[in-house]
């Protein structure tokens, strides 16, 4: 419930808001959704660049291999903190057109600042 | 006055003075009973994350912060007080390492002349231990000095690693400036930029706007920081927020390439980008003059 909460706080405002961004308490993937699975470690993100399509639903399932984590995408108002051992889900349907930057926001070591990728939107 | 163009004289002989950037402040009455008549100088060091090691971005990582020294040593006119904006060292994961390098730190910034020196930490110092070595070394992460007549306000943003002030720290600051009149002459050091300069390359402050949010209620409030690795200077309202070059490595204009990345060293410019400045405060107006300087060679 806590990180529920702490969720729409992040995600207040704009598109995501509009289309109630919810993260689903079984953690279930519906039909329509295209998932795509992102590991963090130190100092990068697997895969680091994503493609998907404008105006598909899209899971995001967040893990870490070692340490805390932060998972930031900016552009769709999203972040989330991935710990080792708590599995992620962040839903989000994609909007415009562009290539946006997510980051790790939670300093985690030597190299945190170039622990990046770019999800490309697409028609 | 007369040795602070003395100064001046020195440093544009030696080719050293670059720019001069006046932040605007209106002149106030004065709300204090400290003296508000004196001008003086203090010198501001950032970013020089010592322990790094990389020979393409700067081959002298080992002697570019003794230069600096140095410099700062070689002013005809000794500031009253030296500052440094956090990223003292470079991280790293060993708890060991992370000590010895504060301990050379220490030793290296030991030979300025001027003994008065305030530190604070950044990100790489403070935020995978959340500050626990570097308050052995150099004392508390927020704390507030005065100095004739300016009230200095040091904030942490780094020790928390999600980038944050956090809930007890921004109470102790509302309590600190609830003391002061509405018009008290207030600087504020921090690391991290307190507005959303970046948010995609990591250059904000996570509760940055409740922080600015609570200083708006004064008048005469500036901001100097790190963590960007360049001069820059933004207004949030009427206050004026400026960053300091780093002693280590530049890093680009904030969006101006898709990737953040360090910019690698440049041979036929050694220390390109890299530098310390100078805050001369003017106490009554509330002004300050800003004076960048880059790194001397040999």
């Amino acid at each position: 419930m806590k990180k529920l909460v702490m969720f729409l706080v992040a995600a207040t405002g704009g598109y995501l808001h509009q289309q109630s961004v919810v993260r689903s308490a079984a953690g279930e993937i519906r039909n329509n959704e295209e998932v795509i699975r992102i590991s963090a470690s130190t100092f990068e993100f697997k895969p680091s660049e994503i493609t998907v399509r404008k105006g598909m639903p899209v899971v995001l399932e967040l893990t870490s291999k070692d340490r805390h984590h932060g998972f930031k995408l900016s552009a769709f108002e999203l972040r989330v903190d991935i710990k080792p051992g708590v599995d992620e889900k962040v839903r989000f349907v994609p909007d415009k057109i562009g290539k946006f930057t997510f980051l790790c926001d939670v300093f985690c070591g030597d190299g945190h600042e170039d622990m990046s990728g770019t999800i490309r939107v697409i028609e | 006055m007369n040795d602070l163009m003395n100064r001046r004289d020195l440093l544009k002989l030696a080719g050293m003075g670059v720019a001069v950037f006046v932040s605007g402040a209106t002149m106030r009455a004065s709300g204090t009973e400290q003296k508000m008549n004196d001008s003086f100088y203090f010198v501001q060091l950032s970013d020089t994350h010592w322990g790094f090691n990389g020979p393409n971005i700067n081959p002298d990582s080992r002697g570019t912060l003794k230069k600096a020294v140095a410099a700062v040593n070689s002013l005809d006119a000794q500031p009253d007080f030296i500052v440094f904006t956090g990223d003292l060292t470079q991280t790293t994961d060993d708890p060991k390492i992370r000590r010895d390098r504060m301990a050379e730190f220490r030793d290296i910034v030991s030979q300025l002349k001027v003994k008065a020196v305030r530190f604070m930490a950044g990100e790489h110092d403070a935020s995978l231990d959340r500050g626990e070595a570097y308050q052995e070394f150099f004392g508390d992460l927020h704390y507030t000095f005065d100095h004739n007549a300016i009230h200095f306000i040091v904030l942490d943003n780094v020790s928390d690693p999600m980038a944050a002030v956090g809930e007890k720290q921004l109470r102790w600051l509302q309590s600190d400036l609830k003391q002061l009149n509405k018009d008290a002459r207030i600087v504020v050091l921090t690391h991290r930029p307190l507005f959303d300069l970046a948010p995609d390359w990591d250059w904000a402050t996570r509760d940055g706007a409740a922080v600015i949010e609570s200083l708006l209620e004064h008048q005469n409030v500036t901001v100097l920081y790190g963590h960007i690795h360049q001069e820059h200077h933004h207004m949030t309202g009427h206050i004026a927020h400026h960053a300091a070059r780093s002693l280590m490595w530049a890093l680009p204009e904030p969006g101006s390439v898709p990737k953040k990345a360090q910019i690698p060293w440049n041979a036929a410019e050694p220390y390109r980008g890299l530098g310390f400045r100078n805050v001369e405060a003017h106490v009554p107006q509330a002004r300050y003059e800003i004076e960048e300087f880059p790194i001397l060679r040999g």
